[in-house]
């Protein structure tokens, strides 16, 4: 299963080399990994998206990274309501003959083109990972020539509809 | 050292001094008795200062020894070991010593070397990145980047490595920053505010376990080593007799709980007593303290405690469900958690029969072996050494059948007299350890009982025996093999003794003698009392070569992915 967990840390030298160490040596497998200053000075943010096979595991890995001495906080915010979003370039090849269809095509994603040559267009979109998915596989019919993704990032919103939904770790 | 001008008349807080100043400075400020080190470029400018620091320092003659020598002085003292490394090959060497701590929970400060701040990330000489090594295998790690840091992150180092659930803690200092002055300033409060372990229990999950173990007809205790980082010995055996509840140690918690109690069933898992581990396989309560379900303890967790509720207490959290799904949850500090149940004095459960039953099974089902006259068995060995120091020694051992035996015959009344490498299987860790444990406890006797394989791993650091005149009793426990290793090739690999027999040895005695070390031996059971006995009474070290049966093996055994209750070798 997937699961989005947030981390804040103490933005220090090997901060990040010892969470991702974490992972390969409990042979967790991370999907992406994004990571960014917060409002305060010296914390930062990561957003881990995981794949688990079960809640047991997610709960190890949960306790594992709150061990770490430099993780200040960790949230498992799956079962939130949350906003999460990636950004995607995507360099699409494309003749002056077809360009204004891609154009179109993207229109409803609210990507943009972020840059013209004479064979190829950066295609810009933001969104949660679906939409990212679903509008490469639209453009692969074009021919892709790169991809590079950030990874998603993501925060709760701030009204929770549902509280009891939330899933805290913390154990007792 | 320069004290700042003092306009106000107040006390200074901070004087100037240099980074390898601060360092020892700091050290004296935890009050740390004893260094375990060994000098080399990087550490040159910090080994200058303790030329002449009045600070106790212990030459070790391999860093593993010297590390590992740390250990045993944190496993008996209690208070953190802390061993001082150089860079490069001096810091990889002890990375088996960390990784040792680590999976024992023993609290260790350790400082390595580094080449300069200029040239780290060059592969300039005798660089290592010591702390992307050694991450996996520290509570935490720093490295030095400014000298004015250097009071502050040693004063974090021994909180964090002694504090919640213990670890080693390493410090990298680029050699520059021992060099380069500044201010010395130790009255900083210690801020973290992401490490923030836990003492008190929660209230609802103490009255949660209360109410388990009034319904429980057939509950036991398991205790590791929790139980002896948090000091909480008495506590449990007041709560044991209160409750009337059986207790198991596992190999690390052993001396926990006094071995010559009534309501003690021995050691569990592989090698375990049969009434240990038939009383977690039947149990209907298993609540475990300050232990971690390590494979070695459970065997096929399929069969682990199958009709039981599981209550686990333990300081880290990340222990509980790790392995085993547990029902009653208890985080907290073993001696709080204690304090708090015997407080309780919740209803005895109904449990008379079961420890009847219990105490029957001891007497039917002990350990065994078959004796023999005209050989040395090890078991006897490790039954005449009880006897002989009146089971009262500090015990160090290696890992493999003489840790078993020892484990097993030695009975632990008393805590923090076992010394061994449980959790990483360290082969040369007793031999060091015994130096750390013997200047930790000045007045105990400190036996080192190693196999002849282990022994040659780290047999350089006789030297640090001799030269201190520590009065280490080093029994070797001789089987001319890697008898765990043999052990398993003969049940499991169809007697095909791959590299196991090592019956080149070199002369044991002649080597004690080279390092001015005396040296016995004995090949059967009237030579091995008369050298155990001169040994004991010597004022000074000896190493006794004993020549065991060389086919002897450990039972009884649970068979690697067996249940526990299908153990081996029950009775003879």
């Amino acid at each position: 299963m997937k699961r989005i967990i947030t981390l804040t840390v103490n933005n220090r030298a090997g901060v990040l080399n010892r969470i991702t160490g974490l992972f390969t040596k409990r042979h967790y497998n991370i999907e992406s990994i994004t990571v960014g200053h917060t409002e305060t000075e010296g914390v930062s943010r990561m957003t881990f998206v995981i794949h688990a096979e079960d809640e047991r595991i997610v709960e190890q890995i949960t306790k594992q990274l709150n061990k770490q001495i430099d993780v200040l906080k960790v949230m498992d915010i799956t079962n939130q309501a949350i906003v999460a979003r990636e950004l995607a370039l995507i360099k699409v090849c494309s003749t002056p003959s077809n360009r204004n269809e891609i154009y179109t095509l993207i229109e409803p994603f609210r990507a943009t083109i972020i840059d013209v040559s004479k064979d190829s267009v950066v295609v810009q979109v933001v969104g949660e990972s679906d939409k990212v998915e679903a509008l490469i596989d639209l453009l692969r019919s074009y021919g892709i020539k790169e991809i590079a993704r950030t990874g998603t990032t993501a925060f709760a919103r701030g009204t929770q509809k549902h509280a009891s939904n939330m899933k805290p770790y913390s154990i007792v | 050292m320069a004290v700042k001008a003092n306009v106000e008349g107040k006390t200074p807080t901070t004087t100037k001094m240099t980074g390898a100043e601060m360092l020892l400075e700091s050290l004296k400020r935890e009050n740390v008795e004893v260094i375990f080190g060994y000098p080399g470029g990087a550490v040159l400018p910090i080994y200058d200062k303790i030329y002449d620091a009045g600070i106790f320092h212990v030459l070790t003659r391999h860093e593993q020894g010297g590390i590992h020598a740390a250990e045993g002085y944190a496993r008996i003292s209690g208070k953190p070991g802390v061993v001082i490394a150089t860079s490069g090959p001096g810091a990889t060497n002890i990375v088996t010593g960390l990784t040792d701590a680590m999976i024992d929970s023993l609290p260790l400060v350790v400082f390595t070397g580094q080449v300069a701040s200029s040239v780290i990330g060059t592969d300039a000489f005798q660089e290592a990145d010591v702390v992307g090594i050694t991450m996996p295998i520290t509570k935490h790690s720093y490295q030095v980047r400014d000298v004015n840091e250097i009071p502050n992150i040693v004063k974090e180092a021994f909180y964090i490595a002694t504090t919640g659930r213990p670890g080693p803690v390493l410090i990298d200092i680029p050699k520059d920053m021992a060099v380069i002055a500044g201010e010395f300033d130790y009255s900083k409060e210690i801020n973290l505010p992401g490490y923030q372990p836990t003492i008190m229990p929660n209230h609802l999950q103490i009255r949660k376990l209360v109410e388990a173990v009034s319904q429980a007809k057939k509950p036991v205790i398991l205790a590791g080593a929790g139980v002896l980082h948090g000091k909480a010995s008495e506590e449990l055996k007041e709560y044991a007799e209160q409750q009337n509840i059986p207790v198991i140690h596992t190999l690390l918690g052993l001396g926990g709980f006094p071995a010559d109690h009534p309501l003690f069933l021995g050691m569990a898992g592989m090698h375990g007593t049969y009434t240990a581990n038939m009383a977690i396989y039947e149990s209907d309560l298993l609540i475990s303290i300050g232990a971690r379900f390590d494979d070695r303890v459970t065997g096929n967790l399929a069969h682990f405690a199958p009709n039981a509720t599981i209550a686990h207490i333990d300081i880290d959290p990340a222990e509980i469900g790790k392995v085993v799904t547990t029902k009653i949850p208890v985080v907290g500090d073993s001696k709080e958690v204690l304090k708090q149940l015997i407080h309780q004095d919740g209803k005895r459960g109904d449990n008379e029969e079961w420890v009847n039953k219990l105490t029957g099974w001891k007497q039917e089902f002990p350990l065994c072996y078959q004796p023999s006259s005209d050989t040395l068995k090890p078991q006897k060995l490790l039954e005449m050494l009880y006897e002989y120091t009146n089971g009262e020694a500090i015990l160090t051992t290696d890992v493999g059948q003489h840790q078993m035996w020892s484990a097993q015959y030695y009975k632990f009344k008393k805590p923090n007299r076992w010394v061994t490498s449980g959790g990483l299987g360290t082969m040369g860790f007793g031999l060091p350890a015994s130096i750390g444990a013997q200047l930790a406890d000045r007045n105990a006797t400190v036996v080192s009982v190693v196999g002849d394989g282990g022994f040659q791993m780290t047999s350089q650091e006789l030297s640090v025996i001799h030269e201190l005149n520590l009065p280490i009793k080093i029994i070797i426990v001789n089987n001319q093999s890697l008898g765990m290793v043999r052990q398993w090739q003969q049940l499991f690999y169809e007697e095909r003794y791959s590299h196991s027999l090592l019956s080149n040895q070199p002369d044991f005695i002649k080597l004690a003698d080279a390092y001015g070390i005396k040296g016995l031996k004995a090949t059967n059971d009237e030579e091995a009392e008369q050298v155990l006995k001169e040994a004991l009474e010597f004022d000074g070290p000896v190493l006794m070569d004993f020549r065991v049966v060389a086919d002897e093996n450990v039972y009884p055994m649970v068979a690697p992915g067996k249940g526990i209750h299908e153990m081996v070798g029950v009775k003879l």
